[in-house]
C-alpha cells in the first residue's frame, strides 16, 4: 500500500521570495475568481430584473408557490455553516488542525442538509408540473391558484409566461445548487488535509480560499432567498 | 500584511447579526405592504447582509486594498451591467 502523500510546508516554493508573498497571490486568485462567480450570477440576476419589471404578476404567482418557510430554514442553515466555516479558517490559523476539522464536518452536514431540503422542494414543483424541460412542464394551476396572495392577480398571468419564472428559479437555485455540492468536495478536500495535519500558522492558504468560495455561495444565497420566495 | 486571526465571539457577532437581518427579511417582506418598496426593502437589507459577509466572514476588513478593489470591481461591472440594461428597458 502506498502512504498517503502530506503536504506539510514549511518553507515557500522557489518562484515565490516569502511564505508570506505565496499566500497573499493565493489568496489574491481566489478573490480573482470571486469577481467573476459575482458577475456570473449577475447575468442571472440582471435577467431576473428586466423580466420581473416586464412580467411582475407573474413573478408573485410563481414566489408565492414556492415554500418560503423551506427557504427560510436554507437560509438559517446556509449561515450557520458560514460561521462554522469562518471558524475554521480561525483554528486553522491558530495551528488547531483537529478543531478545524470538526468544523469543518460541520459545514457540510450543513451543505448536505441544505441539499435535502432542496431535493423536497424540486420534487414538489416537479410533481405540480413546474419543472420546464424535458416535456415535463404541465403547470397545475389549482395548485398555484390555492398558494397565491390575491387570485386576482391570475387574471393577468400566462401559464406560458409563468414558465419564464421557473426557467429562471431552477437555472438560478440549480446552479446555486452545484456550487453547493462542488463546495463538499472541496470540503471533503479539506478534511483529509486537516487529518494529515497539513496546516500550520505558516501555512494555511487552501482552508482560506475554500473558506472565501463558501462564504460567497452564501452571499447568493442571500439574495436569492428574498428575490425568489418572498417579494 | 499581518495574519489578523478573527476571534470566536466576533465571527458569532456576526453569525447574529445575519440571522437578525434574516429575520427581519422576512418579517418585513411578508407582513408589511409597502408596494413595490417590499421589493427594494428587501435587496436593501441583502445589501447590508452581503457587505456583513464580505467584511468580517471574508475578512476584507482585515484584508489589503488589493483584495477590496478586486470584489468592488465585480460588483461594479454587475452594476454597469444593470444599469445599461436598465436604461435600454425605461427609454427604449
Amino acid at each position: 500500500m502506498s502512504t498517503a502523500k502530506v503536504d506539510r510546508r514549511v518553507e515557500h516554493s522557489h518562484h515565490f521570495s516569502s511564505m508570506e508573498q505565496e499566500h497573499e497571490a493565493g489568496k489574491q486568485g481566489v478573490w480573482l475568481f470571486m469577481a467573476t462567480e459575482i458577475m456570473m450570477f449577475g447575468g442571472l440576476f440582471v435577467g431576473y430584473f428586466i423580466y420581473r419589471f416586464k412580467f411582475h404578476d407573474m413573478y408573485i404567482a410563481g414566489g408565492d408557490s414556492l415554500d418560503w418557510t423551506l427557504g427560510a430554514l436554507n437560509t438559517l442553515v446556509l449561515l450557520f455553516s458560514s460561521f462554522t466555516m469562518a471558524q475554521a479558517v480561525t483554528e486553522t490559523m491558530k495551528g488547531n488542525n483537529a478543531k478545524a476539522l470538526k468544523l469543518v464536518y460541520f459545514t457540510t452536514a450543513c451543505a448536505l442538509i441544505f441539499m435535502v431540503v432542496k431535493y423536497f422542494e424540486y420534487s414538489a414543483k416537479i410533481d405540480h408540473g413546474l419543472f420546464p424541460g424535458f416535456d415535463m412542464w404541465n403547470p397545475d394551476m389549482e395548485y398555484i391558484k390555492s398558494k397565491i396572495r390575491d387570485v386576482a392577480l391570475l387574471n393577468n398571468v400566462d401559464p406560458a409566461n409563468l414558465r419564464l419564472f421557473f426557467v429562471l428559479y431552477f437555472a438560478m437555485t440549480g446552479l446555486h445548487g452545484i456550487h453547493i455540492v462542488i463546495g463538499v468536495g472541496l470540503m471533503i478536500w479539506l478534511m483529509k488535509r486537516l487529518k494529515n495535519n497539513e496546516f500550520s500558522p505558516k501555512y494555511y492558504t487552501a482552508v482560506e480560499g475554500v473558506g472565501l468560495y463558501w462564504h460567497i455561495v452564501d452571499i447568493i444565497w442571500i439574495f436569492l432567498f428574498p428575490l425568489m420566495y418572498l417579494i | 500584511m499581518a495574519h489578523h486571526i478573527v476571534p470566536l465571539k466576533t465571527n458569532l457577532i456576526t453569525l447574529l447579526s445575519l440571522v437578525g437581518l434574516t429575520i427581519i427579511t422576512v418579517l418585513t417582506a411578508k407582513f408589511v405592504d409597502l408596494g413595490d418598496y417590499n421589493l427594494l426593502l428587501a435587496m436593501f437589507i441583502a445589501c447590508i447582509k452581503a457587505s456583513i459577509v464580505l467584511g468580517w466572514f471574508m475578512h476584507l476588513k482585515y484584508d489589503g486594498m488589493m483584495n477590496r478593489t478586486i470584489a468592488l470591481c465585480g460588483v461594479a461591472f454587475l452594476l454597469l451591467f444593470v444599469g445599461f440594461s436598465y436604461i435600454d428597458l425605461f427609454f427604449r
